[in-house]
Formats: structure tokens, sequence, C-alpha cells
């Protein structure tokens, strides 16, 4: 499977561009003030916990970080066929009035953040929810937009597009891989 | 998106603990851990079951499966309505293939039903494309009370292999124990049986358990110790001499209870018989986790029901 | 709906080079044998006769019709289950040619007047009946049946079959009844006290199932009492379907002390064991149970070293709407008629090597001696053709189609089976199945 694929970010530019998404989020955010980081299982979890460390090194301030499985809130559940795995979703903290980060790797249909979305209303209310992802491959089929891009990355309908992280792979990069294979 | 390839649950129906693989039951228990998060939400409900609907046929009486049942479901957004039958035509089976029937016409997707025969649920899955969840049969089994037992030892002792769980009372008609026992030996528990050889079944050592009639060498150093509820209504015959003797002999108490683990846990099925299986001090003590049980069962409940709902076989 | 075997009046027919297997008349090999007007003329080689039919059996066997100790055909009472009309098309089916019909009827055969009606039925129906009447009034277990006038109506044995008289005084008292007219008794061994609860074989595979099981110690015990009043009385009390390796040592001993003592085992007690009940099916709850494999391999020696003298259906048809209740409540019994022979082949002929004139001894000879019935089990010129025509190396698979009972409830669906009956010869009509 590793035939066709192609580095698009490495650990140094995973590393640049969480940077850059926790200044942006600041800037926006004026501070930390009422901001809660959380992550989409399972990658975005881990970008989650890295940003919370960014806005640390930057403000000083602990900003909260919440795991969110959308499983429960996917919208092909009444498909035939087996049941994906459930996991645990965890917010330590309260929602109402959080500017609360949704935070995931790959932004693609945008089907997972809508489940996210009814995910988190369901869990609270929070002021303002903002989604920040690593790579924005196009291809949506809902109205939603990413806040805070990683990076943009045109791609077609078959290529695939891998985010490893030390955390899960043992190495920090993003891959495209052709999917149109002969 | 890349998820690990792990035990994906394949079956129509959950009918027992006799036919689960090891990797069944932890993918259950598993999958309930998930699911206990949402009872401690706020809003506890989730969208998992969204437009399936779901039939609790109880013909024989029950009420805290039927509402925990009831709240899993709810809580999935299942529509879910109940059946019972006090009627006798029912009790005795002559139309239940006509109620299944009919159910179905109504193309619902899950039956979760409480039979008192033996086998009920099992003859009826294979006469119906709606997935069937066996909610007790007869002395058979009631395998998510068993799920929701074994959920609880986990949460508490961190694992189930290697445990001593021992279970006091009237095993002949406890479907409970039945389904313990199939799913503890599976796990690797050590599964000890303890009461006087007229509630024991015959043979019963062949599924793998060790019968002690001595309560105290029973439940000597037990992680967790089950009592069953004696089970007045089902005795048509004579199997103990009185209520009085039953409780001088295996009525558990805080005394008896410290033959035990000091750290041991107990566990009831519910409902408690005060002062037949059980001191009234013990049942309210820090080591009863009764309550516990009641509220676990939620969480398996909504995990069967989720894993379930995949596997219908409910054409469109 | 079930096709209905139509029997044709045998005239004249010439059977050609048929393996004739007739232990009683000691013979085995290939003759002809010739019927006319409904009577065996003669059998022998190279027959010839003016205008006869001729039946090419070549490679067929021909037996001495079989005949069944244990059959509930269920009239009067209980037509939605069988008629005597609907029992004797499923007999015929499975090459019976005489049938002893249990008492346990509505009202129950325990009077001249329900022999007759079942005798006269049958004998309209062109079939053998030979009726059983029962020990006690009304198989209450506790006054002696008018033995006697059942008699002389044609009963030829006397049971409660399925309500073994518990009472030992009263069944001591009815069973020196029964032999004071020559009357078998044949004996349902069962302590009901004991099997109360029973829906199976109680054992490892009821507590797997989470079943109430009826012990072995149920039918051990009334089996020792009965041979203990045969000591007593010196009857002969014939044991109903055997089914425990203690009754099958009992019986052995009892026989080899010189005991008045037969009996009888089921083909499904001798195919089948309780693990058999793992999808909870209703089909196989009968009464006596299956039991383990031990059990089996007990009836098979019995069989085999003459402890049990016959095999017996215990054809006991029910309503599907019966078998579907409950599996606490749904009636006991399997039908058995239709797929006897086949299952006995499979596993007796060819599973265990039999010889086939030890078939015709188990199904058809010893059955007739033990009912005193002189016709039967053999063939005899001068009597009418009652005599079978079976395939031994036909393979098929026994389904709902071979059904000619009323009732479907059958513990062999499924099962392949080698050898079958293919005509059916009874009182001189010949039926092709």
């Amino acid at each position: 499977m590793t035939g066709a694929e192609k580095q698009i970010l490495d650990e140094g530019g995973i590393e640049r561009v969480l940077a850059r998404i926790a200044h942006e989020i600041l800037e926006r955010n004026q501070g930390t003030s009422n901001l809660a980081l959380i992550g989409i299982r399972t990658r975005g979890v881990f970008l989650a916990e890295r940003l919370q460390k960014k806005l640390f090194e930057i403000e000083n301030k602990e900003v909260p970080v919440g795991i969110l499985d959308i499983t429960l809130y996917r919208d092909d559940l009444s498909e035939v066929g087996p049941k994906p795995e459930v996991h645990e979703t965890n917010i330590p903290f309260d929602l109402k009035g959080k500017a609360v980060i949704l935070v995931d790797d790959v932004l693609f249909t945008g089907r997972t953040i809508r489940a996210a979305l009814d995910a988190v209303i369901d869990l609270g209310r929070p002021k303002v929810i903002r989604l920040a992802v690593l790579v924005d491959r196009g291809h949506r089929e809902l109205p939603i937009k990413a806040d805070y891009v990683g990076k943009n990355i045109p791609t077609s309908l078959q290529d695939r597009v891998t985010i490893h992280l030390k955390e899960t792979d043992g190495v920090d990069e993003a891959v495209i891989s052709g999917g149109s294979k002969v | 998106m890349t998820q690990t390839a792990k035990t994906q649950w394949t079956q129509k129906d959950l009918l027992g603990l006799r036919d689960l693989s090891v990797a069944e039951i932890e993918l259950i228990l598993d999958t309930a851990k998930s699911f206990s998060e949402v009872s401690q939400r706020e809003v506890k409900k989730v969208p998992v079951l969204r437009g399936k609907t779901v039939v609790n046929l109880f013909l024989e009486p029950s009420t805290r499966t039927r509402v925990s049942f009831e709240l899993a479901e709810k809580r999935l957004s299942a529509d879910s309505i109940g059946m019972a039958s006090g009627g006798s035509s029912m009790t005795k089976g002559e139309s239940l293939w006509d109620t299944i029937a009919n159910i179905e016409a109504l193309k619902v997707d899950i039956i979760v039903m409480r039979h008192g025969s033996s086998g009920a649920p099992h003859r009826i899955s294979n006469y119906t494309k709606c997935g069937v969840v066996n909610a007790g049969d007869g002395i058979n089994e009631h395998p998510t009370q068993a799920l929701l037992d074994m959920f609880t030892l986990r949460e508490i002792k961190g694992k189930i292999k290697g445990l001593k769980v021992v279970f006091v009372g009237d095993i002949l008609h406890s479907r409970v124990a039945r389904s313990n026992i199939w799913g503890l030996t599976k796990l690797g528990a050590e599964v000890v049986i303890c009461g006087p050889k007229t509630l024991i079944p015959w043979g019963i050592e062949e599924l793998g358990v060790k019968v002690i009639h001595d309560v105290k060498k029973a439940i000597d150093g037990a992680d967790a110790v089950t009592l069953l509820r004696i089970q007045m209504e089902r005795q048509n015959e004579t199997l103990f001499p009185s209520i009085r003797e039953y409780a001088s002999t295996y009525g558990m108490n805080t005394e008896l209870f410290k033959y035990a683990k000091p750290d041991a846990i107990l566990m009831h099925p519910g409902p408690v018989n005060r002062g037949v299986e059980i001191e009234s001090a013990l049942a309210d003590s820090p080591q009863s986790y009764i309550l516990k049980q009641v509220t676990n069962g939620i969480a398996v409940r909504m995990a069967v029901l989720y894993l379930l709902s995949g596997a219908m076989k409910n054409e469109k | 709906m079930k096709n209905k075997l139509n029997g044709q009046s045998v005239k004249n027919l010439i059977i050609r080079n048929a393996h004739i297997v007739d232990p009683a008349n000691k013979i085995d090999e290939v003759m002809d044998l010739h019927v006319k007007s409904h009577r065996i003329v003669k059998w022998g080689k190279d027959l010839a006769a003016e205008d006869a039919e001729i039946l090419d059996a070549k490679k067929l066997h021909l037996l001495p019709g079989l005949v069944d100790l244990h059959v509930h055909f269920r009239e009067p009472g209980y037509e939605h289950k069988e008629t005597i009309e609907s029992g004797a098309q499923a007999a015929i089916a499975g090459g019976f040619v005489a049938c002893v019909t249990m008492p346990n009827t509505k009202p129950a055969c325990d009077n001249a007047q329900v022999v007759k009606y079942q005798m006269e039925r049958a004998n309209v129906l062109n079939f053998n009946i030979f009726p059983s009447g029962t020990l006690t009034q009304g198989r209450e277990g506790k006054k002696i049946s008018e033995m006697a006038e059942m008699k002389d109506a044609g009963a030829v044995a006397v049971t409660d079959d399925g309500g073994w008289v518990m009472d030992s005084g009263v069944a001591r008292r009815a069973y020196e009844y029964a032999a004071t007219y020559g009357l078998p008794i044949m004996s349902h061994a069962e302590d009901h006290s004991i099997s109360v609860n029973g829906v199976m074989n109680e054992g490892i595979v009821s507590s797997q199932l989470g079943l109430r099981g009826a012990p072995n110690a149920a039918e051990d015990i009334a089996t020792a009492r009965d041979i203990e009043l045969v000591r007593l009385i010196k009857c002969h009390l014939h044991f109903s379907h055997v089914s425990t390796r203690g009754a099958v040592e009992m019986i052995r001993r009892a026989k080899a002390e010189g005991l008045p003592i037969t009996a009888e085992a089921t083909p499904h007690h001798i195919a089948l064991t309780d693990v058999e009940f793992v999808k909870y099916d209703t089909f196989y709850k009968m009464n006596p149970p299956l039991r383990n494999e031990k059990d089996r391999e007990a009836i098979l020696r019995g069989l085999e070293d003459g402890t049990i003298d016959a095999i017996a259906t215990d054809h006991a048809p029910h309503a599907l709407e019966e078998k579907d209740r409950d599996i606490e409540v749904a009636p006991f019994g399997t039908i058995g008629l239709e797929s006897a022979f086949g299952v006995i082949m499979t596993e007796l002929f060819h599973g265990r090597k039999w010889k086939l004139e030890d078939i015709v001894r188990k199904m058809s000879l010893t059955p007739a001696e033990i009912i005193k019935k002189s016709n039967f089990g053999r063939l005899k010129t001068g009597e009418q053709a009652n005599f079978i025509l079976v395939d031994t190396e036909k393979d098929w698979v026994f389904a709902e189609e071979h059904v000619h009972s009323r009732s479907f409830n059958s513990c062999f669906y499924g099962k392949r089976l080698k050898g079958k009956v293919l005509h059916t010869f009874v009182k001189g009509y010949q039926y092709a199945l």
C-alpha cells in the first residue's frame, strides 16, 4: 500500500502548522479565556493535546482538553452490518459558555464534523464551536468549513490522505496515496 | 478511519452466553464501558437507534429487567413499546408464534423477550428476522444479567480471569447463575456453586464449576459472592424444609461474609429477600454492589442493543 | 396435502426373483412367490401360473410384513392428531401390516366396545389392528378394567401405557387378573413421582440447556418393581420402549432367571441421544426421553444379545399447534411408522452389520409371537398376503413428504437413510410406495 505514497507534511511541517494554528486561535479568541479543546477520536485527540501544549507555551495557561467519540452520532449507523466499535467520550469540563475548538486530523466530506457538532451540543451549550484541522482535502458533502486549517491539499476522490502521529504510528507525517491504481 | 480489525458482532440475536465466544463477550463488555458514560450526561440520550423499533415482550412478570431495558432503549433513541401478558393463553405459549408474526408484521427491529419457558427465544429466533434479545427464559439463561454482573466485577476488580466467584442459593431455578457460569468460566474465573443438593442441577460440575455444600468452605477466599433469590413461586416440590432452615444454613450475614477475601464484593440479581438469603446490614454495607449492578445494567443493555442493531436481517 | 395410498386388490400375481427372508420358515434365497385372490398360494423357484401378472423383484428382498407392538392411533377422541385411517396409511407407508394400538384414547380403550370399534374401523380399511386395552378403568390406576370381555373382543394385551400404575397393590391385582386371561401386560415403566417435572433426560445436556430432567431412575425403579411382580405372579410382562441401561441390565438378569418377560426398544432410542435437544425442538420431546450414549449402547447390546426382543415405534402423533407450545407443556412423542424401517436398516443392518433375518425377527416375527398372532411374522400359504418388498440399498433422506400420518412430529427429518420399503402387501392389497 506504500507504493504511490507521497509525503505532504513532515514532522517539522506538522510542528509549524500546529504552532500557527495555536497563534491563530489565541488571536481570534483574544487569549485562552473560556477556551476548550475537544479532540475527535482517534488522532484529533493527540492533535488537541499538542495544541494544548503549544497554547501553554505561548500563554502559560492550561486549556482543558476533552475527548469525543462520534461513533454514536454517525449517519451510517442504520446500515446493515457489524457496528463500529464505540469508545468512551470524556469531556471533563462544563461546556456551558465555552469557546470550543473541535480538533480533527483530516477534513473530507464533513460528515464526521456534523456528527461531532451534534455530539457536543448534546453534552452542553458552548458559546461558540470552531473547527481546527491539520489537513483539508476538499470534497465536502455538507456545508461545513474549517476555521483553522493546517494545510489545504487538493486531492482526487480516490486519493487517500493519512496522518501518522508519533502517539499512534511512531512518526509524524501526512501522506497522500493515489487511490486510482490500475 | 484506520480502525484495527477486532472482533465484530455478527449475530442477529443474543440468546445466551452458552453460544458466545470469549471475544464476543469481551466486545459487549468493552462496548458497555463506552455506553456507561451516556447515563452520566445531563442529556442521557444518543441517536444510535433512531428510527428503530424495539418491542419488549415480557410474558413473565418482571419489573427490574423490563425497566432497565426500556431505559436502555430510550437512551439509544429507539422507539420502544412494551407488551406484557398476564393472560393465561400467552403464558401457556399457545399463541406465541402468532404473537411473533404479528410483531414482525409491525416492522419491528428487535424483540426483547422474557419467557417462562426455557429455550423459547431460541425457538422464536429461527422464525423471525427481528433480532431477539433473551431477557430471561425459564430456568435456562438471563444473558444480560450475567453480562452486567461480569461488567461490575471487571469494573471493581479490573479483571475476571483468576477471580473466585461464588454463587449461593437456588442454582436449579436460576437462569442468572447458569448464564454467569457460562460467561465466567469462559473468561477464566473460578466458579463455585453452593447450596443444598436439591437446589443444584444434576451434573453441573461438567460445566466447569466446583460444587461445595458447606457455605463457609465455599466462600473461603472468594473475590465475589453472588446470592441468588429463593424463588418461592417456583417451588412446586419440596426442595428444602423451611425458609427458616434455609436462612440459617445458607443465608449470608456480616460474620459469614468474613470468610471471603477482605475486599470481596457482594452481588445479588434482585429482588432481595432481606432476612432470607441476605442479612439486611450486609445488603447495605459498602461491600454490597447490588445498586451498582442495577446502574451497570443499563449500559450493558445499551451495548447489546447497539451491537445487535447492525446484524438484523430486516430487509427494507 | 398427502397423497392417499391406494391399495390394489391382488387377483393373480407372481413376484419374480425376490430374495425371500423368512426366518420362521427358514427361507433365505431368491425365489418366486404367487399370490392369488389376496392369498399366498406358494413360493418356490420358477413358478408358473396362467394369466398371472408378473412383478419383477430382482435385487429386492421380500420380508414378512412388519408388526408394531406400540402405536397411538388416537381414535376415538383425538382425531385431530390421528385416525385409524391415517394411522393405517402411515403404517402401510412404513411397511407395517399390523399394529397394536395403545388404549389412551378418549374414552380410554377400557371396555369391549372401544376394542370392537377400533377393530371394525381397521377391518373396513383393510388393515390389521390389534388393540390393547387398559389395565385399569379410565387409566386411572385404581380399578381393574374389564379384561375378559376386552380379550373376547380382540384385545391382545393390556396396558395403561403412559399412565404406569403407581400403586403397587393395584398393579399386583391387575397383573394377576390379566394373567388369568393370558393377556400380556405391556409396561411403560415410569415412576411419575420422580419424572414429574422432566422435559427431557436428566443429565449433562439438561443441565446445559436449563431444562428439568427425568432421570433414568424413574424407569429403573418402575422396571425393578414390575420384575418383582412378575416373580410373584409369573405373568407375561412386556416392557415397552426400554430406554435406560439400568432397565436393560435388570431385564437381562430377569430373563436369565427364566421369568416370562419380553421387551421392546424404539428406533429413536436406537438412533438418537439427548444431545438432539440442543435446539429446544419439541419434536425431540418424547417419553421415555432420549437418553445418553451409554444408554443407547446398552439398548444396542440388549437387542443383540436377545434381552430386547422387539423393535416398536411408539408412533405418537401430535398436532403442530400442540407441539409448538412451550417446551415444558408440549406433549411427549414422535411419529415413527414411516421412518422406522429406514432408520433400523441404516443403524443396524448397515451400521452394525445385522443380518436381514435379525431385522425380520425384531420387527415382525417376535412382535407377532408376543401377541400370539401366528399368521404374522412369517409367510403362510393360504393366508392373506401380508409382506413387503424392500430395497436394502436405497439411499433416501427422510422428509415431510414421506409422512402419511395426520401429524408431522417426526424426530428424523433430514436423516440420511439406507434401505426402504417399496411395496407393502396388506390383506392381499398391494401398495406401491
